[in-house]
């Protein structure tokens, strides 16, 4: 008790170097816990995957179309469930800027195959009834203010030409990781229009999602699914939804690598600024520490003041940097809108936050700790701060 | 009077440990802050080189992107014909129509695929880039099954290197040639022959048509005859604009998040400056009152506290400069949001970029000493005699 309260006072002698000190923790650690939360958000998708859906899309790649005909001859292989289909469409919304995904969907199969989807009966069947209707995400809806009933002009860039949706329903994720920042419509709407006009891409789709009954089987249906289009004009390419959404990751992996590299530096920047502190004010109590081993105490109790002073500091500022971490996030969040589809705080990251802040106290107190226990009586007494 | 220099660089060499730890944390935020601005950098000039002033490339109406966009031939050919247009060594126009798709490809040592262009072109085509070398190998012969790949695709896709094989449209190609592209987008694309790959790929039309003025200055008039062009549905750009347009949104990203990490990182550099110099303050309170009582004005303490912090910040600044250089030598690839493709460049320093950083390292050098300067400039003389 008498140590702890010591050490107590010590941090507190100098109030506004603590201060600072625990300011610049705060900072650190909020900002490393942010970066890794942006991490976290970029794996959101693949998170969230199913392991009993499969996605099978054109070998060459995303940008090649299937034909529709694959849909009955998916069905056909053992193991699978449902088929559902779908296609980017990539529609700009009033500017180029207000990107979020659209994308034209086998209505009732694919809202089956997704039941983390929620929608009520009623906007349900209100959506599958209108051939010109869409869903949309709530979060989606909360960025642009979208409302059921609305009319959404949507300006085609894969599909020229100016379409127009209206709003039947916003459906809610049915997990926290669950991306409600898309938008859903018919796919037969887009087919009859193109059906007028570029016959040549009708009757297409851009990927097949495809419902197993067993995550197991996983692999055998993938086999069956590409063996069967093997040598045919459209190879595909089958995997795990899992994959699938791993693959977008791995894009953009360098940015992701970049984040989590700088996520580490900011630790090290408090790592120096910490270290420096205690640097400091072990140096100015070299005399108090020559005394206290004059008087008795043993190099332990030294190492025990400097690294219980410096975890003080660092775990009040790692607690402080935590608990801002959520306000933060949720305000970092809404901000960025549908950029981040789904933007939740993991465990682990706070785990890592402590742990930096505990690094981040024993690394700055290792160089103080060992001089004044190192330092002779004779030479301690003498030295003038 | 004013105190010298040499008395303030004294100060930070007493007290070695802490000048380190100070000049280290500075150090690491200029670091994030020049890399950033040097990645920024490296893909602007990877797209300024990317494209040429004179050309101009035409794209389907609203499509962005050359591989949303579809041309057909019956207007590739109208295009052709306009006047604008530079006539080549044999007198045919200048004209390039060309083939863009995207396909999958796995990087070496992975089975992580991702977005590369493959751009069928004519012979022309490389006439309209004079940037594209061969680097080794061959060219492709064209009727042939067979590609050449840009530098960096070479290297860091896996069937992408001489000799190798790519497998896609039900057909093996084998790859001939690389070539250097000069570090322009290019060299994170595959060519081959226009007509085999449509083939290939079954698509009856084109993705654009890349055509070379005769002189720059007609550009405007050109764009407004195609653009009112009854029977064209296409818009115009200048190749240079067309490159930066679609990359607008990656640069954007990269200097919006470097920017914001730069600012948050630095005021715990700042933190650590301002705990340094008050220390430094303290500790010399007697000395500063000694330097009042000699004469030295308030105005002299504040500015060779000052002076005391900027040093320390240039010695940051600095430190700093001199590890992102090492940069240089990385490059970084990712995927474009724009164009879904993947894209290559690299950290280019420049003097602007060595100049703001410095200026961002004097600034918080300063915010970070100001206020603890301004505490020993106030000092009264007998206050501080005292107090050693």
């Amino acid at each position: 008790m008498q140590t702890l309260n010591l050490i107590l006072r010590n941090a507190l002698r100098h109030k506004l170097r603590t201060a600072l000190t625990v300011l610049g923790l705060v900072v650190a650690t909020l900002a490393f816990g942010l970066l890794q939360t942006v991490v976290g958000a970029w794996y959101a998708g693949a998170n969230a995957a199913s392991d009993t859906r499969l996605v099978t899309r054109n070998a060459i790649s995303l940008a090649f179309f299937l034909p529709l005909s694959y849909e009955n001859k998916i069905r056909g292989v053992d193991g699978v469930t449902k088929v559902a289909y779908g296609y980017w469409f990539g529609g700009i919304y009033q500017e180029p800027k207000n990107f979020f995904p659209q994308f034209a969907i086998s209505a009732k199969s694919y809202l089956d195959l997704y039941p983390e989807f929620v929608l009520s009966d009623a906007e349900r069947t209100a959506f599958l009834r209108d051939r010109k209707g869409c869903v949309v995400g709530k979060k989606l809806a909360a960025q642009y203010g979208f409302k059921v009933g609305d009319v959404i002009p949507l300006k085609g860039t894969i599909f020229p030409g100016q379409w127009e949706f209206v709003v039947r329903g916003i459906y809610e994720g049915r997990q926290a990781n669950t991306d409600t920042s898309q938008f859903f419509f018919h796919w037969d709407y887009l087919n009859e229009s193109l059906m007028k006009t570029g016959r040549q891409r009708a009757n297409k789709v851009g990927f097949y999602v495809v419902g197993i009954d067993n995550p197991d089987n996983a692999a055998s249906v993938s086999r069956t699914v590409d063996d069967q289009f093997r040598n045919s004009l459209a190879e595909t390419l089958t995997e795990t939804e899992k994959a699938f959404q791993l693959g977008f990751v791995s894009m953009s992996e360098a940015i992701v690598v970049a984040i989590r590299v700088v996520s580490f530096v900011v630790i090290v920047i408090i790592m120096a600024v910490m270290a420096n502190t205690m640097a400091m004010s072990a140096r100015e109590r070299l005399a108090e520490y020559a005394t206290l081993k004059a008087l008795g105490f043993g190099p332990g109790f030294l190492a025990t003041l400097i690294f219980g002073e410096s975890l003080l500091i660092a775990s009040a500022g790692a607690a402080a940097g935590i608990a801002l971490l959520f306000p933060v996030a949720h305000a970092f969040s809404a901000k960025m809108g549908t950029l981040f589809p789904v933007f939740e705080i993991a465990p682990k990251t706070l785990l890592l936050q402590a742990l930096a802040a505990l690094a981040v106290g024993i690394v700055a107190a290792i160089a103080p700790a060992l001089r004044s226990t190192r330092i002779n009586i004779v030479d301690g007494l003498r030295s003038i701060g | 009077m004013k105190i010298p220099l040499s008395y303030i660089a004294r100060n930070l060499w007493t007290r070695r440990l802490t000048t380190t730890l100070t000049a280290g944390g500075l150090a690491l935020v200029v670091f994030v802050f020049a890399t950033v601005l040097m990645l920024d950098a490296g893909l602007k000039k990877t797209l300024v080189t990317t494209g040429e002033y004179d050309n101009v490339v035409l794209i389907r109406r609203a499509s962005e992107t050359e591989v949303q966009s579809s041309v057909p031939r019956d207007q590739a050919m109208i295009v052709a014909s306009h006047p604008s247009i530079a006539p080549g060594p044999n007198g045919e126009p200048l004209v390039s129509k060309e083939t863009v798709v995207l396909i999958a490809l796995n990087k070496r040592g992975t089975d992580k695929p991702a977005n590369v262009v493959i751009r069928g072109v004519s012979a022309l085509g490389f006439m309209l880039r004079p940037q594209v070398r061969l680097a080794a190998g061959r060219m492709f012969r064209p009727g042939s099954s067979e590609i050449v790949a840009g530098g960096g695709i070479a290297r860091r896709f896996s069937g992408a290197g001489i000799g190798e094989t790519l497998r896609f449209g039900q057909r093996e190609w084998t790859v001939v040639g690389v070539f250097d592209a000069g570090n322009s987008g290019f060299d994170s694309e595959i060519w081959g022959d226009a007509d085999q790959l449509m083939q290939a790929f079954r698509r009856p039309v084109f993705s654009s048509v890349i055509v070379r003025l005769n002189d720059s200055h007609e550009f405007d008039a050109f764009k407004k005859d195609i653009e009112s062009d009854q029977r064209l549905t296409l818009e115009a750009k200048r190749e240079q604009t067309f490159y930066a347009d679609q990359s607008k949104a990656l640069s954007t990203f990269i200097s919006v998040l470097g920017l914001t990490l730069s600012i948050i990182f630095s005021i715990g550099a700042m933190i650590g400056a301002m705990i340094t110099m008050y220390a430094s303050v303290a500790n010399r309170i007697a000395e500063i009152g000694t330097l009042r009582a000699l004469g030295f004005k308030r105005r002299s303490i504040l500015a060779a506290f000052l002076t005391e912090s900027l040093l320390l910040a240039t010695i940051g600044g600095l430190a700093g400069l001199f590890f992102a250089s090492f940069m240089q030598f990385l490059s970084f690839s990712t995927i474009n949001f724009q164009s879904f493709a993947e894209l290559a460049f690299g950290f280019t320093l420049n003097a602007a970029i060595a100049i703001k950083s410095l200026l961002f390292a004097l600034a918080m050098g300063l915010i970070g000493g100001f206020l603890p300067a301004m505490r020993a400039a106030r000092m009264k003389i007998v206050d501080s005699l005292r107090a050693g």
